[in-house]
Order: structure tokens, then sequence, then C-alpha cells
């Protein structure tokens, strides 16, 4: 393997609380040493990163990579090349996959394709087996085969007994358990977030409460059992913000994240885009004031992490009438770009670089206990290179991954992912993935 | 494309007395005016047929129905132009079987309305006979079509344009030939 | 403005007062054509349409192909059991079939808010929504202001309350839309569960009490009571309905002489409308039917009669 040298970008390294123009060195797959003008030794590939971003390598705590199962909309191998495209050296994998991952095996096969993929992915176990929210899965077994937290994702746990129990049980076994947020019965056929948007558009509404409910009730699950450790999915109201800072301040084990179309988008989305089913999307964009009170929480820390919930859907399935269509934004290759565009465009007041690197780095590996997002000498050499006046279009044609959904094809952004090192090694460069031999 | 004006054709006292010839003609044709109706083709033949109704009923002494034509459903044009001619309703309140229908316009051109006015005639039901009077006839048929009754025969290039006003519509009784501003 | 400068009717929200106003205006014409005994202009000779409906329709659909025949147009209508989406094909190639047979119109029944829209972005010829899920219907927009205009000889400053499942109604959106276009005041009364949420989006004004609203009414419209909302715990019984929102003839005495009574059909008799005032003096249901051909037929010369530009 080779010894890189990147030399001459501004360096941006939260765990550490270090910011400034600085060289990096990477020797081994490991980060060898972060200076000011370091030397390169024989036989070094110098990359100039002046003007340029360095940072931590990016990670992505929520995918849905469709392996195994449905393999036509992404797979492991096309869903990490995605990954290191947009700047991510990881990802983690939701479990709902068919089979679920609800077992050992299931973990031990993403694992296995994973190490023939360009970034790294790490397996969510299944919370219930069969994401049946009745009979818990093997969680401690699946932990021992790499399984970095459990979750049912995609669905809720709909019964309080099941989720108390899975809680108190996680708590003994440290296991992370992320959840998907929602009340069945208040969702009920719901298709956009209900409001005035859905009302003139004559589309079922899915309320906030459906989120908001299920959330008080697992705080309250998550204060009885003693212990455990909870991260809430794709938070997306300013009800479950309000909720989780109060849970915070009371020094709950509470984490969350947000997804960047609820930080970017609103349910007027739907209306301006004639139907389109690129917005369908759940939790689904909310209104203009869930979307500040978001931003809010990521601001002041009630919501730790930013991850893109990438719901890679094939072409066809998403071209058909709106209730047919289902549920879902491929976001790998936007996410990073988007959130770079808002905090060049100056309207997120106090946004800064540091506070994305913490949110798409640092707090992700926090969470997930991954010996990453960080640049400390020692570390695994994942590192993500940015190049912040980057401009560029949206355009999915483009991707690496499978599935073309978004809301943002045609969007010109500022600001965008130019190398992803993942282990020491160059997975995307300018754009151009390379494959691992 | 401007148009400027070459020549008035008919002045108000003209009309009048074209108008009148043919109110006496449309009785002498008709051996009175038994079974005769009187149907005016939107715009302004519309005002015509009106003032041909009230010499018929002058000279006559009797009362002559007097019907609405709206031709623009039956254009054959309506595909080839850019914007389409406003539907005004037809207005025929009285029964056309085995009528002597006399269809009032003002100027005959190509005959292409004349034809589209026979087509709705025809939908409401079955004349004796169709017969036509018109202010001016200024040539170039594209249809197997003639005027019986013609006010005044006034040869036109394609490039000219025969203005007609009528006082109910445009406060005075004119006919006037246009003709493209040669620039 | 002579003309229709678009390709598709897909709602009244999206659609001028100038269009409305063009279209009824046409309509007017329109329907001295139907009165005729031979109801037939060769207007849209050899344009061929094609009316899919995907959910059962019967006045609406009969109302689209009369238009059609009359204006001497030929028309295609599937649905139910015929047509293909039962046997699992797309939308998109249903319709992409069709237009290769050189159809110049679609007019689409579908029970999908926002498949109007879909089908007109993926089509090039003229799209006609005639109802989709609970979005807009909006021909019965048109068809019920032009019954009013008929009856009333304006639109401005009329009162119009409109009674029952508001929520749902594509028929109640249409006409909320086009009715404030035109000037009139529009007032929903109905349960709270069966009120849209955010109302206000719609600038209407509700009143939970239909004796409030209909006593200075100048027309007062029922919408059909799906009996499936009764399952869905929106309220307990068709009797209580009908008990608190049903119009009924002692309900209706309060109104003024001269209101107009309209219902969109098909008709609940005895729910949300009872037969005494279906069927009374008051009543323009019947009207509304032969408006409803009217206001289509006008539509097709409007979208079909010209050129597009290119």
């Amino acid at each position: 393997m080779k010894t890189l040298l990147i030399k001459g970008g501004r360096v941006i390294d939260p765990s550490r609380g270090f910011d400034a123009q600085a060289d990096l060195l990477i020797k081994n797959g490991m980060i060898e040493a972060v200076e000011k003008g370091l030397k390169a030794p024989a036989g070094t590939e110098v990359i100039d990163a002046e003007g340029q971003v360095v940072m931590p390598g990016l990670i992505d705590m929520h995918v849905h990579l469709r392996d195994p199962g449905r393999e036509y909309q992404e797979d492991i191998i096309s869903g990490a090349k995605a990954a290191a495209a947009g700047g991510f050296t990881a990802v983690a994998a939701m479990a709902n996959t068919d089979p679920v991952a609800d077992d050992p095996a299931i973990i031990r096969y993403v694992i296995d394709r994973a190490a023939g993929a360009v970034a790294r992915v790490h397996p969510i176990g299944a919370l219930t087996k069969n994401l049946g929210g009745t009979e818990m899965a093997e969680l401690a077994r699946m932990k021992r085969f790499g399984a970095v937290a459990f979750s049912d994702d995609g669905k809720p746990v709909v019964s309080g007994t099941v989720m108390r129990n899975a809680l108190q049980y996680a708590g003994g076994i440290d296991a992370l358990i992320i959840a998907h947020e929602e009340d069945p019965y208040l969702f009920e056929g719901g298709m956009i977030h209900e409001g005035a948007v859905s009302s003139v558009l004559g589309l079922r509404g899915i309320p906030a409460e459906a989120e908001e409910v299920m959330l008080a009730r697992d705080l309250m699950l998550l204060r009885a059992a003693g212990g455990g450790r909870l991260h809430i999915a794709h938070v997306s109201t300013a009800g479950s913000v309000e909720l989780l800072r109060r849970a915070k301040a009371e020094g709950q084990n509470v984490t969350a994240e947000a997804a960047p179309h609820h930080l970017l988008l609103t349910d007027r989305a739907v209306k301006n885009s004639g139907y389109s089913t690129n917005t369908k999307v759940n939790p689904p964009l909310r209104s203009e004031y869930d979307r500040q009170a978001l931003w809010a929480g990521l601001l002041d820390g009630t919501i730790d992490a930013i991850a893109s919930d990438h719901a890679p859907h094939h072409g066809d399935d998403k071209d058909v009438e709106f209730d047919f269509a289902p549920f879902g934004i491929a976001g790998l290759e936007t996410t990073l770009p988007l959130m770079l565009d808002e905090l060049s465009s100056g309207r997120i007041k106090k946004l800064t670089l540091p506070l994305l690197v913490e949110k798409m780095s640092t707090a992700p590996a926090r969470i997930l206990g991954l010996d990453a997002g960080t640049l400390q000498p020692g570390s695994p050499a994942d590192v993500t290179i940015a190049d912040t006046n980057r401009s560029f279009v949206v355009n999915p044609e483009t991707w690496h991954s499978k599935s073309r959904n978004t809301p943002f094809a045609g969007r010109s952004l500022s600001g965008a992912p130019v190398m992803t090192i993942v282990g020491g090694r160059v997975a995307m460069k300018e754009g151009v993935i390379t494959e691992q031999e | 494309m401007a148009l400027t004006h070459k020549a008035t054709v008919m002045d108000e006292k003209g009309i009048m007395q074209a108008l009148r010839r043919i109110a006496h003609e449309i009785i002498e044709c008709n051996k009175g005016t038994e079974d005769v109706v009187l149907v005016g083709i939107r715009k302004r033949g519309v005002p015509l047929a009106g003032r041909l109704q009230a010499y018929l009923n002058e000279i006559e002494g009797s009362s002559i129905p007097l019907g609405i034509l709206d031709i623009t459903l039956y254009r054959d044009d309506l595909t080839q132009r850019q914007d389409q001619p406003e539907v005004h309703t037809t207005d025929v309140p009285f029964d056309l079987n085995k009528k002597h229908v006399v269809v009032v316009d003002d100027v005959l051109y190509t005959g292409r309305t004349i034809r589209a006015a026979l087509d709705a005639l025809i939908d409401l039901g079955r004349p004796a006979t169709i017969q036509l009077a018109v202010l001016v006839d200024r040539g170039h048929r594209e249809l197997p079509i003639r005027a019986d009754y013609v006010g005044k025969n006034v040869p036109t290039s394609r490039s000219e344009r025969v203005d007609v006003n009528v006082k109910e519509i445009d406060g005075e009784d004119r006919v006037d030939i246009l003709e493209e501003k040669q620039e | 403005m002579q003309t229709l400068r678009r390709k598709d009717i897909l709602g009244l929200e999206e659609m001028s007062a100038e269009e409305i106003t063009l279209i009824l205006d046409t309509a007017r014409s329109m329907r001295e054509i139907i009165q005729r005994k031979i109801k037939k202009v060769p207007t849209l000779r050899g344009r061929s349409m094609i009316n899919l409906f995907y959910e059962p329709s019967t006045r609406t659909k009969a109302s689209f192909e009369l238009a059609q025949k009359y204006m001497s147009s030929d028309p295609i209508s599937v649905g139910g059991s015929s047509s293909s989406l039962v046997k699992g094909e797309t939308l998109k190639d249903t319709v992409r079939n069709l237009e290769m047979m050189n159809i110049d119109c679609v007019v689409m029944r579908h029970p999908v808010s926002g498949s109007a829209h879909y089908l007109a972005r993926n089509v090039d010829i003229s799209v006609i929504n005639a109802g989709d899920g609970m979005h807009e219907h909006p021909t019965q927009g048109l068809l019920d202001m032009f019954t009013i205009l008929d009856k009333k000889g304006r639109l401005e400053e009329l009162k119009v309350v409109i009674v029952g499942d508001i929520r749902h109604s594509r028929v109640a959106r249409s006409n909320i839309w086009g009715l404030q276009k035109m000037g009139a005041e529009v007032v929903v009364a109905g349960p709270p569960t069966l009120m849209p949420p955010d109302l206000e989006v719609f600038g209407v004004k509700y009143s939970p009490q239909i004796e409030d609203a209909i006593g200075d009414a100048d027309v007062v419209m029922a919408l059909r009571l799906q009996k499936e909302r009764q399952e869905g715990g929106l309220f307990p019984t068709l009797r209580e309905y009908a008990e608190l929102y049903g119009l009924s003839p002692q309900r209706v005495a309060h109104a003024k002489d001269d209101v107009l009574i309209m219902h969109p059909g098909p008709m609940n008799r005895g729910v949300e409308i009872s037969s005494e005032v279906a069927d009374g003096p008051r009543s323009v249901i019947l009207e509304q039917v032969t408006s409803g051909v009217a206001v289509r037929m006008a539509i097709l010369y409007l979208l079909l009669g010209g050129t597009k530009e290119e």
C-alpha cells in the first residue's frame, strides 16, 4: 500500500478540536501524522489539497443497500461505490433486506460481501425476527458477528412491551437500538405530511403526531428500562426535536439523526413538482416550521448526526401514480454536496464546516462505536477531501448507485467531495471509483 | 401588415338602396313572402338580415321570422388556426322544414363560410330551398357557391380587404376597400 | 382571450377566472346544440379520444361520451373489467400504447390523487381530469358553476354552502377553487372529522352547524357521503350523520326561497339529502347533468379546436 501525503488542505478534526491548514501523512493504511510542513518520504504519492478541506472519513449511519434480496435496486458493491462517490468512507446498512438481517448468517453475508466493496459497510441487525415486531432477534450473536446496531427501520416496533424488553436486554449487552418512530394507526395509509399541502393535493396525510407519539413512548420506555442506548432515526418534526431536547436535558441516553431532505425540503416540494414520486419519502417532507426546528436541533446538539436514509428504488417502481410508488430518496451521492451548498449559501447562520464534520463523521462514529471519525495518528486512514467551491448540477444519470430517485435532480450545488480514502486506499478521486483489486 | 384605404364602394344610401332592391327581389323570386324566413350569419349578416326583415315587413305587411346562425363549430379551418374563434349561440327559434330560407351575410368571398352555414342549417331542419343574399360579392370563390341576391359586385384582388361597416355594430354604414400598404 | 393556452385540464386551482369565464361562456353556446333535434356539430370530426375510467362512473363517463359524440369526434371508453389495469399493466404503458394509436385526447378518472398530473407529464396529447382521487374534479366544478350562473345570472357575491365530507371530496375542492375565483363566497359545513386539515388554506369559512350556514345561502350543495368513512371512524352512524347534517325539508325551510339545492350525484337518499329536497322545487340536480354535457363540449372545443403553438 502506497504512502500518501495530503498537502496544504484545511484539516478539520472535531474529535481533537483541530481546524488548521496542515499536511496529513498516511502510511500502512493508518494516519501517521497531521502536522504543518511534513516531508514526503521516498515513494510517497503527494496529493495537493490546497484550498480543499480534509476531514475524517464521513459516515452515513443510515442507508438501505437492498442486499440481499433486491439487488436490482442496489447492492453492497454499488452502494459502497455510491458512498465513496458521495464522500463517505463508511455506511451502516439497515436490516430490512430479503431475507431480513435478523440472523448472524445474514450479518456474516453482509460483512463478507463488504470485504470486496470500496467503502466500509457495517451491518445493522434486525431488532425483531423478520421485522415482525414480536420476537427479539439474536442481538448478542449478531453483535459478535459484527452488527453495529439493531433496528426494525422501515417499520416501527408497535408493541410497547417488545420495545421495553429490547431496550432492557440491549442495555445488558451494550447494544445500540435505532428506532423508526411511527404510530401505524396515526400513519394509516398516509402519503405526505398532513397539513395544508396534503389537503390541497388530496393526498392522505401523515400527521406529525404519528412520529411524536411513538418517540414520546420510547423515551418513557428507555427511562423505565433503566439502561440501554437509543438512537432515533430520521427525526422529522418540531415536536420530536422538542421531546429529544427535553430528554437530553434530563440526561437520557438518546441520540438522533436528521436526513438532508428533511433539512432542505418541505411538503411544498410535492406540490411544486406536480406530485413527483421522488418527493415521496417516509417520514414525509414536513412543514417549514418543522424544517426550521430540525436546523435549530442540529445546531444546539439535540440532533447529533446527519444521515441520508439512502433508500434506492428502481425507476420503474417510482414511475407510477403517487399512491402506488414506494417511499424513499436515494441520498448517498447528494448528502455532502447538499450540506456544503447549504453552508456556502449562508442561509443557516451558525452552520460551520467543523459542525458539519462533527454531524457527518465524529458523531456517527461515536454513536455506532466505530474506530473512525477521527484523524488521530494511529487511527485507520479513512479520510474525505472536499472542495467547497466546486459547482455542479445534480445529475442522477452519472451516479454510481443503481437507483436515481432524488428530488434534487437538476439542482446547482456548490461543494463536492473530490477524494475518498478508505483505510489508506484511494476509493474515489474526482468522481472516479477505484475498484478493489 | 398595414392596410390603407383604397376606395369607398358603398355609402349609407347605397347600402339602403341595395337592401331594398334585394327585398323586392326576394318577394319576386318567392312570389310573396309566405314560408320565407331570414337567417343572418354572425356577425354582420345579423343586422343586415334585420334590415331586410324590416323592408320585407314594410312591403308585404307581414311578419317574417328572423334567425341567427353561428357557424363557428362548422368551420373547416379550425385545426389550422392558431387562435380559435369564439363560439356564439345559434338562435333559430322556428321550424325550418319546408321553408324558403334566405341566408344573409355581408361579403361573399371564398364561399367557405356559406358552405359551413349550409351544413349548420341542414342540422337544424330540412328547408324547401336555401337562398343566399349578400351585400357584397368580391369574387375569388373556392367552392361552387353563388349568391341569389347581391347588393353590389366589387371586383377585388386577393390582397385587398372588403371592410363592411354597419351602424348596429360599427356606428356607420359604409363599405370600403382596403389594400396592403406598399413600403 | 379566445382560447385556453394550456395542454391539459387538471384542476381549477391552477386556472384563472378568465379561463373559467371563457369555458362557461362557450358552454352556453354548446347548450343550444344539445337542445336541437340533431345534436351534432362537425367541429371535432376525425379526432379520436379515449376515456380511461379506472373507477366506476356512469354519469361522468356518459356525459363525456355524449359531449365527444355531439362534437363529431370518435371516443373509445375503457374501464372496469375491460381495462388493462386489471391485467397489471402500468398506467404509463397503457397510455403510451394508446398514444401510438394517434389519439388526440385522454379523459381519465383515477382513484389516486395526482394521477392526471402524472399522465399529463408523460404524454404530449391533452389530458382532461375526470376526477383524480381526492384531489380535483374540474369538469364537475365547472358544470356546477355553469348551473348556478344559469339560474342566478351571476356568481359574484353569491354565498355557496357545501355540506358534508369536504376532506375526501374532489368535487368540493374543485368547487371551492372555482367559485372563489369567480367571486363567490364559499362556506363549508359538516363534522370536523370530515374537514381537511389546515382548512384555512382553501380560503373558506367553516360552520360546524349547518343551520348557521344555510340561512342566507344562495346555493346549498350536499356531497355524497361514502359509507366507508363511517368504518374509518370519522362519524358514528349514517343515521346520526343524517340527523346532524342531512338536507331535510325542515332544514331547507330555513333557507331563502330561491336557494338552489345541488348534489353532484350519485345521491344517498335519506343520508346527505332527503328525497323531498332532492326532488323538490329548489333542486337543480337534474339541470346539473345537462350542464355537464355542455361544459364538456366547451372544454373539448377549447382544448382541441385550434392548433397548438409549436
